[in-house]
C-alpha cells in the first residue's frame, strides 16, 4: 500500500463544482499513479468533462483541493497546467486549417524555440511513438487521425507528466484506434500517466490499467478493466444491469423492400460529401448497418433516402415502385419512416410542444379531419402512447420538446416513427448521446419492428450498435459505400480496412 | 461590457404583461415627449386614452371611429403575423393596401355610372386581387432568386405611392372635378359605395370583415393544418422539409395572403371612410398594423385588441391635434414609442443580463 501512495502522480480531493442548480461534480476524489492509463468512464453529463477542466485550468473548482508531482496543484489556466506537466487533446480539435501541421505545433508553443530545433525534436517525437504525419500539410486536408497526431504531438512536445485525453476515439476509424492504442501505451510506459476520458467499454478494457467510474457527478468507485466484463462495466457505469439486443431471427429473401442505386450526387455546399457507386436493398425482418466515420456521406444519403433532397441520378425502388421523385410526406404515405441524426432542429423542433412534434411526420393524414383540420383528441392519444410505451420522461405532451433530455427527446423521436408501423425504417445515429439503457431501449425497438417484418437501414458510427444488431453491414467512405456483407462473415480488422481503405 | 444569457424559463405572466406594461410605458414617456412639446402631458395622454372612450362630448363620434380606424389595422395586421410566424418580413403592406385601393376603384370608376349589384362584391375581389399582385413580386423574388422580401416589398410601397399620385392626377382625377387631384368620390357611386351598415355611426362593411377574420385567423393557426406548417416553417425550416413541405410554397403563400389582406383594407377604406383616390390617401396603416401585429403577440385575438388600442391613439391622437396643437408627428411617436418598449420588454423577458467582470 505504501508503494501506491508513493507511486502517485496527480490527485485530487472532494472536488465540488456546481453550474446554478446542477451538481456537475460531488466530492471528487482520485488518484493518479505514474505510468498508468487511468480511464474516466462514465455517462454523457456524468461530470467527466467538467472534472478534467479543472485539472487542465479552465475551470475553478467551488472547493476541493489538487496534488501533482507531490505539490499544491492549483492552474488557473491552461498555461498554467501546461507549464507544470499537464497537457490536454480535446473531443473537438483546435487546430488552424489554413496552416500546415508544423506551423500549428509551433504557434502552439508557450516558450520560444527555434525553428530548427522544434523541427527536429517534432520529427523525433513523430518517429519513436508512430505519430505519423505530413508537417507540411495544410490542416485542411489531413483526415481525422491525423490532425489528432498532430494535437498529440503539440501536447507532447511541451514534455507533460500527465496527459488527458478526451474521448479520443470517437472521430477515428478502427485501424486509426489501434495506432493511436499503441502510441499511448508506449508514452505511459516511458513514463508519462494518461488520464483517459471515455464511455466506450470495450477500448477501455483493451487499454486502461485502473477505472475511475462517474455517475451523476459522484465517483462510484476505481476498478481493474482488465478483471472485468465490458458489461459489467456498463452496469456500474449506469447503476443499472443492461440487456443486449439480439438482432432479427432471419430475414425474408424473397421480399426485397427498397433497392437504391446512386451513380453520383453532388452536394448542395462545398463542405459537403459526393455520393458514388451505392448499391444497396433492404429485404423484410432485416437490419441492414451503415457504418463509417463521421462525414463520409451519412448525412447525404440519409438527405436522399428521405426525399428531401431529390436527384434524378438516384433510382430509388420500394416495393416495385419508383420513389426517387417523391417528397418526405408522400414516401412516409406508402410506409416509410425516417429519424434523422439531428434530433432538435430536423427531426423535431425545440419550440414546439410534443403534440406538434408529432404533427410534423403525420403520414396518411392520421391526425387530419376532413379540409386539414387537425383532429386534437386523435393526435393527443397517439402521442400519449409514445410517451407511455417508450418511457419518456416528460411533464406532459404539452411539454416543449426543447424541455426533454437528449435521450428522452431521442426516445421520443424513434417512438414517433415507429409507433407508426412503417415497412421500412430508416435512422440516422439512433443512439447519439443517449444514456446506455435509453440506447438499449432504443436498440430493443428497432429489432422489435425488424422482427415483425419491417425492413430497418441503421446508419450510425457506433460500430458496436451495428455490430450488434445489423444482419448485414455496409460502410461509407468519402461517399462510397463498400458491399453490404453477412455481420456474421466480418471480421474486425477487415472493417478497419474497408473503412480506412480509401481515406488512408 | 455585459452580455445577454438566454433565460432557461421564460415566464408565461410576463410574457403577456409585456404589451400592457409597453403601453404603460409608452404613456409615461411619450408624457414627457408631450411636456416638452408645451403640452400638459396629463391632458394629452387623458385626451389619446381616455376622452375618446368616456368623454360624453366626443365618444359618440369617437367610438365608431375607433372601429372604422382598427379596422384596417386589423386586417392588415392578421396578414402579416402568419407570415412573421412564418419568418417571412413582408414590411410593405402600405403598397399592398394602395394597390388594392387603385384595383378595385379603377375597376368601379370605369364602369360609371352604371349601376349593378355585381360590381359592389367584383370591386372588392380585384381590390383585394390587386394588393395580392403587389405582393406577389417580393415573393417571386423571394422565391426564385433568394431576394430578400423586407428590401423588395419596402421599396414597393414608394413605387405604390407614385402609382396613387399618377392615379389621382392623371388617370383617375375627376373629369368633374375641376381640375383638381384625386378620383371621383365613390360614396356618390351607389353601386361601388361600402356605405355605413349601423346608420350615423359610419361603421361599414370592413369592420365586419374585420370581425370575422379575427374568427378565421383564429381557427386557421389553431386547429388547421395549414397553420401548423406555418408555424414549423417558421422555427425551423428544415424540419419544415423533413415533415415534406416545400418551403417556397408556404413562403409564397404567407405572402401573397398577407398582400391580399391588406388589398382588402384598402378597398374597403377608399370605397368607404376615404371616397376617393387621391394623393394622400395613405396614413401609414400597413406600417401600423406591424405594430399591431407584434402589440397582439401575433395572436388573432392580440391582434383585435392591439388593434383596437392603437385605433384609439389614432382618434385620440387626432383630437390632441385639434383641442391641444400638437403635431401629427409627435403621434407617430408615440406609436413607434409602443413597439419599442414591446421589442425591449419583450428581449428582458427572454434573456437576462449579465455584468461581464475580470474576475
Amino acid at each position: 500500500m505504501n508503494n501506491k501512495i508513493e507511486n502517485t502522480l496527480f490527485q485530487c480531493r472532494a472536488i465540488n463544482k456546481e453550474f446554478g442548480n446542477v451538481r456537475a461534480n460531488n466530492d471528487i476524489s482520485i488518484n493518479v499513479r505514474s505510468s498508468q492509463i487511468h480511464a474516466l468512464l462514465g455517462e454523457n453529463g456524468a461530470g467527466k468533462s467538467t472534472l478534467v477542466k479543472i485539472i487542465y485550468g479552465l475551470l475553478q473548482p467551488d472547493s476541493g483541493s489538487m496534488t501533482f508531482l507531490n505539490e499544491e496543484y492549483s492552474p488557473k489556466s491552461p498555461k498554467d497546467a501546461r507549464a507544470l506537466g499537464v497537457g490536454m487533446v480535446f473531443q473537438h480539435f483546435s487546430l488552424f486549417e489554413p496552416l500546415t501541421a508544423f506551423e500549428n505545433i509551433l504557434v502552439g508553443l508557450d516558450k520560444e524555440l527555434g525553428e530548427k530545433e522544434l523541427h527536429a525534436s517534432v520529427i523525433m517525437l513523430s518517429e519513436s511513438y508512430g505519430l505519423e504525419v505530413n508537417l507540411s500539410s495544410f490542416i485542411g486536408d489531413l483526415s481525422a487521425g491525423e490532425r489528432q497526431r498532430v494535437e498529440i504531438i503539440r501536447a507532447l512536445i511541451q514534455k507533460p507528466k500527465l496527459l488527458i485525453m478526451d474521448e479520443p476515439t470517437s472521430v477515428l476509424t478502427p485501424f486509426e484506434c489501434e495506432s493511436l492504442f499503441k502510441t499511448l501505451k508506449k508514452l505511459a510506459s516511458e513514463g508519462t500517466s494518461i488520464l483517459y476520458i471515455s464511455h466506450k467499454l470495450k477500448e477501455i478494457a483493451d487499454l486502461c490499467d485502473t477505472a475511475s467510474v462517474l455517475r451523476k457527478g459522484a465517483i462510484v468507485g476505481e476498478y481493474d478493466p482488465k478483471k472485468m466484463t465490458p458489461r459489467e462495466l456498463g452496469e456500474i457505469m449506469v447503476g443499472q444491469s443492461l440487456f443486449e439486443p439480439k438482432r432479427p431471427v432471419a430475414a425474408n429473401k424473397s421480399n426485397k423492400v427498397l433497392s437504391v442505386k446512386i451513380n453520383e450526387v453532388k452536394p448542395d455546399t462545398q463542405f459537403g460529401v459526393t455520393l458514388k457507386n451505392i448499391d444497396l436493398a433492404v429485404f423484410q425482418s432485416e437490419i441492414l448497418g451503415i457504418g463509417g466515420v463521421a462525414g463520409n456521406g451519412q448525412e447525404e444519403l440519409m438527405q436522399v433516402l428521405t426525399g428531401e433532397k431529390k436527384d434524378r441520378n438516384v433510382s430509388i425502388k420500394y416495393m416495385d415502385n419508383d420513389i426517387e421523385m417523391l417528397n418526405p410526406r408522400e414516401r412516409r404515405e406508402i410506409g416509410l419512416a425516417f429519424a434523422p441524426e439531428e434530433r432538435l432542429g430536423h427531426a423535431a423542433v425545440g419550440n414546439l410542444n410534443l403534440l406538434e412534434n408529432s404533427l410534423i411526420t403525420d403520414p396518411n393524414k392520421r391526425f387530419q379531419m376532413k379540409m386539414g383540420f387537425i383532429d386534437f383528441s386523435e393526435l393527443n392519444e397517439y402521442t400519449n402512447e409514445i410517451v407511455e410505451k417508450f418511457n419518456v420522461k416528460t411533464t406532459g405532451v404539452s411539454a416543449l420538446a426543447s424541455s426533454l433530455s437528449g435521450g428522452n427527446l431521442q426516445k421520443f423521436v424513434v417512438g414517433r416513427e415507429i409507433g407508426q408501423k412503417p415497412s421500412l425504417f430508416i435512422v440516422n445515429q439512433p443512439t447519439w448521446g443517449v444514456d446506455a439503457l435509453s440506447a438499449a431501449n432504443i436498440r430493443q425497438a428497432i429489432v422489435d419492428i425488424a422482427n415483425t417484418g419491417a425492413a430497418i437501414i441503421l446508419i450510425s458510427q457506433d460500430l458496436d450498435e451495428i455490430l450488434e444488431i445489423s444482419n448485414k453491414v455496409a460502410f461509407l467512405t468519402n461517399g462510397n459505400l463498400s458491399i453490404p456483407t453477412n455481420t456474421m462473415d466480418i471480421k474486425t480488422d477487415e472493417i478497419g480496412a474497408i473503412m480506412g481503405g480509401i481515406s488512408d | 461590457m455585459f452580455k445577454l444569457i438566454p433565460r432557461e424559463n421564460v415566464s408565461p405572466v410576463l410574457s403577456l404583461l409585456g404589451p400592457l406594461f409597453s403601453v404603460g410605458l409608452t404613456m409615461i414617456v411619450g408624457g414627457i415627449l408631450f411636456y416638452f412639446l408645451g403640452v400638459d402631458p396629463f391632458a394629452a395622454i387623458k385626451m389619446i386614452f381616455w376622452d375618446p372612450l368616456m368623454s360624453e362630448t366626443f365618444s359618440t363620434y369617437s367610438i365608431p371611429q375607433i372601429f372604422i380606424k382598427g379596422a384596417p389595422l386589423i386586417l392588415i395586421a392578421l396578414g402579416l403575423s402568419v407570415g412573421f410566424k412564418a419568418n417571412v418580413w413582408n414590411i410593405g403592406a402600405e403598397g399592398q393596401y394602395i394597390m388594392g385601393a387603385i384595383f378595385g376603384a379603377s375597376f368601379a370608376l370605369s364602369l360609371y355610372p352604371l349601376e349593378s349589384i355585381v360590381i359592389f362584391p367584383a370591386m372588392i375581389l380585384i381590390g383585394v386581387i390587386g394588393g395580392c399582385l403587389w405582393s406577389m413580386i417580393p415573393a417571386f423574388l423571394k422565391v426564385k432568386f433568394q431576394v430578400n422580401e423586407i428590401l423588395v416589398s419596402l421599396m414597393l410601397v414608394y413605387v405604390a405611392e407614385q402609382i396613387l399620385a399618377l392615379a389621382s392626377l392623371g388617370f383617375l382625377r375627376n373629369p368633374d372635378g375641376a381640375g383638381f387631384p384625386g378620383s371621383r368620390n365613390l360614396n356618390q357611386y351607389t353601386s361601388a359605395s361600402n356605405a355605413e351598415i349601423i346608420a350615423g355611426t359610419g361603421i361599414h362593411l370592413g369592420v365586419l370583415l374585420s370581425l370575422l377574420m379575427v374568427i378565421f385567423f383564429y381557427v386557421l393557426l389553431f386547429r388547421h393544418s395549414l397553420g401548423f406548417k406555418i408555424k414549423l416553417l417558421g422555427n425551423s425550416p428544415k424540419a419544415s422539409g423533413f415533415s415534406g413541405d416545400n418551403p417556397n410554397k408556404l413562403i409564397f403563400l404567407c405572402l401573397t395572403l398577407s398582400g391580399s389582406l391588406a388589398g382588402l383594407a384598402g378597398i374597403m377604406e377608399v370605397a368607404g371612410p376615404a371616397g376617393q383616390i387621391n394623393i394622400d390617401f395613405n396614413v401609414g396603416y400597413g406600417f401600423t398594423a406591424i405594430i399591431v401585429a407584434f402589440l397582439g403577440r401575433l395572436n388573432p385575438i392580440g391582434i383585435f385588441f392591439a388593434g383596437i388600442v392603437m385605433a384609439l391613439t389614432y382618434v385620440g391622437g387626432e383630437l390632441t391635434q385639434f383641442m391641444l396643437n400638437l403635431p401629427a408627428a409627435a403621434i407617430q411617436v408615440f406609436q413607434g414609442m409602443l413597439l419599442f418598449f414591446l421589442l425591449s420588454f419583450d428581449l428582458f423577458v427572454h434573456y437576462k443580463i449579465k455584468l461581464k467582470g475580470n474576475k
